[in-house]
């Protein structure tokens, strides 16, 4: 159970003697029971204390790395159930799957998913993960993992063989994958394998009850670093599961389902690309913490991992984009400028509609500090001088166009960027994106 | 030891509504849990689907939606067919050609389509306005008087026509009314306030919260959701308990990733499956936030989305 302040506070020193940067020990013993800093800030605490306090002031939901070097995913850490409560730490991450029951071709299918990478707002976008099914015949899954080893990707190991998970284990050793295939039967064998090859496990069972044993066996061995597999044949199951897992580790503080969760949505829907699709947007939503699939297209992804960046951005940090000239349906030197924001919503929109227009112009994203065109200009990050600046310095040399569209919103500083920018000819654009369209047609 | 279940259970639900009249009526709403929750208790009526048909035809369309709707060449044809569409629970007819910016189509030539759907169809008729606020409340009132009885629902009354709606539709012919605002939970209550202290009632009233498409900003529209079903459950917040009704296509449909050619960006794939996709994944999530329906048009999204909520009952 989570401690109060108050139970914090009777164990600390009491003295205030601020060396753990906080004014009071009681200010102090707040802090902790909120999560914001840890207990061991204070030099002055038995270990045994700490000891018998950290296990209670733990986060209710472990943070698990999976993968190495440049390819190590941060899984868990979540603190709250709805982002605006506070913000997603950990974004969910995908996968597609290759196994040595599916035939050649739908293997060479699922592997054609890595020509899906690209980049959204600074982000890459691809699927991280390749889920590695056994069934049964171990020289052909053995051959599957070498190869989808090679892929750079860090790989889901299913299988629930130990002799089997053992050899694929050893042809990934030291990057950190993840073995889906410990249950009842054979948790004990399965989370030894996991600790030797520093691997995560992953635990699947019949129903909650049984996962909520088998983990809490597997914990005993002490070793903690665990996936909670709530794939079934149907998605109400599995919705069901993965919602009640996550809310009993953050609501309820029951810190043995206090893990990622995984989502075999290919198992659901097999060969129904479409309904992949939708599970996959519902359990980005809610709660699925590895969301598997058959294999990624990019009409799939760029809906998916769009929605993705959505829900894990902070909602107290605007999503902005680089800012910088972005030419626009074939613009050149000699297209007409238009500047907005960096704020990402503003840039979407205006670049969308631009597009619509057919009409090449380069659009110029400058610096407002990632917000919205009316909020940079009242906070004084969208000005004429902040304009001119850009334009001078980043915008003249480049481009020959000495025509700039300003967004409708701030006609107000026409009068004053014209003054500012002598040689360009500054036009006021319009109010909203969706007027763009006819706008640049008619100019 | 057994994992000892916690439902989230409120003494709180939303309000449930019926469209339409008789045996086809379709109710909308009623949960007293969060969104698809049933494995907590009561989510009232599964989520419902509209399906979308524009009085501008099939105009851009691609060939799923021109082969499905093949032989179709009026608005009532087509709302015939849409009707049949596997997964449809009601029919949602856009009225995009009265915008004074566009085609600028007459009010009576609105009203006259309008009845000849409501006449071609058995399943509940939603009217979608042409997002010009003065037009929209002159097209809504005619067609409110037009088709009275039907218990039709009008999208949308925003802040701008709220009175003249509010009056015309959900008080004078006593239709359901559609309450818009832009992704605020304060504007959302707000305009509720107004619209009920101007006498329409509470469960005669719809919101559509506004909505946005995968990767457009949909965290504000998420959000958004989540806070009004806390509201509405956890508080108890009469205004904020009506139904949530999202209109999915129009905003799918409308970005890049979904209308680009193939010509254009090879990699991508054909354009079809990235609209289906973008659809089918828009719906997914807003149904996952709250919404209670969504309306949507191609006929693989209406055929997904409804499987989906049948399996999630």
């Amino acid at each position: 159970m989570a401690l109060k302040g108050l139970d914090i506070f009777k164990i600390t020193p009491k003295t205030n003697c601020k060396d753990c940067g906080n004014p009071t020990c009681m200010a102090f013993a707040m802090k902790v029971a909120q999560g914001a800093i840890a207990l061991d800030k204070c030099p002055h605490l038995s270990d045994e204390v700490k000891a018998q306090l950290s296990e209670a002031t733990a986060p209710p939901m472990k943070t698990i790395k999976l993968g190495v070097g440049a390819e190590e995913h941060t899984l868990g850490g979540e603190t709250v159930l709805a982002r605006h409560e506070k913000t997603f730490v950990s974004k969910n991450l995908f996968a597609f799957t290759v196994g040595d029951a599916m035939s050649d071709e739908a293997n060479e299918a699922a592997f054609a998913s890595t020509v899906v990478d690209y980049e959204r707002i600074g982000e890459r976008m691809y699927v991280e993960l390749i889920n590695v099914k056994f069934g049964g015949d171990s020289a052909r899954y053995l051959e599957l993992v070498k190869r989808a080893a090679g892929l750079g990707r860090t790989l889901i190991l299913s299988v629930s063989d130990a002799a089997v998970a053992k050899e694929a284990l050893e042809l990934t050793k030291g990057t950190r994958p993840l073995l889906n295939g410990a249950s009842a039967a054979n948790a004990a064998e399965m989370a030894a394998l996991a600790k030797e090859y520093a691997a995560l496990l992953g635990v699947s069972a019949a129903n909650l009850d049984e996962l909520y044993d088998t983990v809490a066996e597997i914990e005993k061995t002490g070793f903690k670093d665990l996936v909670l597999d709530v794939s079934s044949a149907s998605a109400g199951e599995a919705f069901a599961d993965a919602v009640q897992i996550r809310r009993a580790a953050l609501k309820n503080n029951d810190r043995t389902f206090g893990y990622p969760s995984l989502v075999d949505v290919g198992a659901i829907a097999p060969g129904d690309e479409d309904m992949q699709c939708a599970l996959a947007a519902l359990f980005t939503v809610k709660y699925g913490s590895i969301v598997v699939m058959e294999k990624m297209s990019y009409a799939s992804a760029l809906p998916l991992y769009g929605l993705r960046q959505n829900i894990f951005t902070d909602p107290q940090k605007p999503m902005r984009v680089e800012p910088g000239i972005y030419p626009l349906n074939g613009a050149d030197e000699n297209s007409v400028c238009a500047i907005t924001v960096d704020f990402a919503l503003t840039y979407f929109v205006v670049s969308g509609e631009m597009e619509r227009s057919g009409v090449p112009v380069n659009l110029l994203i400058s610096d407002a500090g990632g917000y919205s065109v009316l909020t940079a200009w009242a906070a004084g990050k969208f000005s004429a001088s902040s304009i001119a600046k850009f334009i001078n310095e980043e915008v003249a040399p480049k481009v020959k166009s000495r025509t700039l569209i300003l967004p409708g919103k701030v006609a107000v500083l026409q009068g004053e960027v014209a003054e500012k920018l002598p040689d360009w000819k500054v036009v006021v654009g319009t109010r909203e994106a969706i007027e763009l369209v006819k706008f640049l047609k008619e100019m | 030891m057994p994992f000892k279940r916690t439902p989230q259970k409120f003494n709180a639900a939303i309000n449930a509504m019926t469209l339409g009249t008789g045996d086809n009526a379709v109710t909308i709403g009623g949960a007293s849990v969060l969104p698809l929750y049933s494995f907590d208790g009561d989510i009232g009526n599964a989520p419902k689907i509209g399906v979308e048909i524009s009085d501008l035809g099939l105009e851009g369309e691609c060939v799923g939606m021109t082969e499905f709707y093949a032989g179709a060449s009026t608005p009532a044809e087509m709302a015939a067919k849409a009707e049949k569409m596997p997964g449809a629970d009601f029919v949602c007819l856009r009225l995009e050609g009265a915008d004074p910016n566009g085609h600028n189509r007459s009010v009576e030539e609105c009203v006259e389509i309008a009845k000849a759907v409501a006449g071609a169809i058995s399943l509940p008729l939603v009217i979608e306005g042409c997002k010009n606020n003065e037009k929209d409340a002159e097209l809504f009132e005619k067609i409110a008087a037009a088709l009275e009885g039907k218990n039709v629902l009008f999208l949308s009354a925003k802040e701008e026509n709220h009175k003249s709606v509010g009056a015309a539709v959900g008080l004078a012919y006593a239709q359901k009314v559609g309450a818009e605002s832009s992704v605020d939970i304060n504007l959302a209550k707000q305009l509720n306030v107004l619209l009920t202290q101007l006498g329409v009632k509470a469960e005669n009233i719809a919101m559509n919260l506004g909505s946005a498409a995968a990767g457009y900003g949909f965290e504000y529209v998420a959000s958004t959701m989540d806070r009004v079903k806390a509201a509405a459950l956890g508080q108890n917040d009469a205004m904020l308990q009506m139904p949530v009704i999202t209109p999915v296509a129009s905003e799918a449909w409308s970005v890049k990733e979904a209308m680009v050619d193939e010509a254009d960006f090879p990699e991508w794939g054909p354009q079809e499956d990235r609209g289906v996709r973008m659809e089918i994944a828009t719906a997914a999530a807003c149904l996952a936030c709250g919404s209670d329906a969504v309306i949507l048009k191609h006929p693989r999204s209406v055929a997904t989305i409804s499987a989906m909520v049948a399996a999630l009952k």
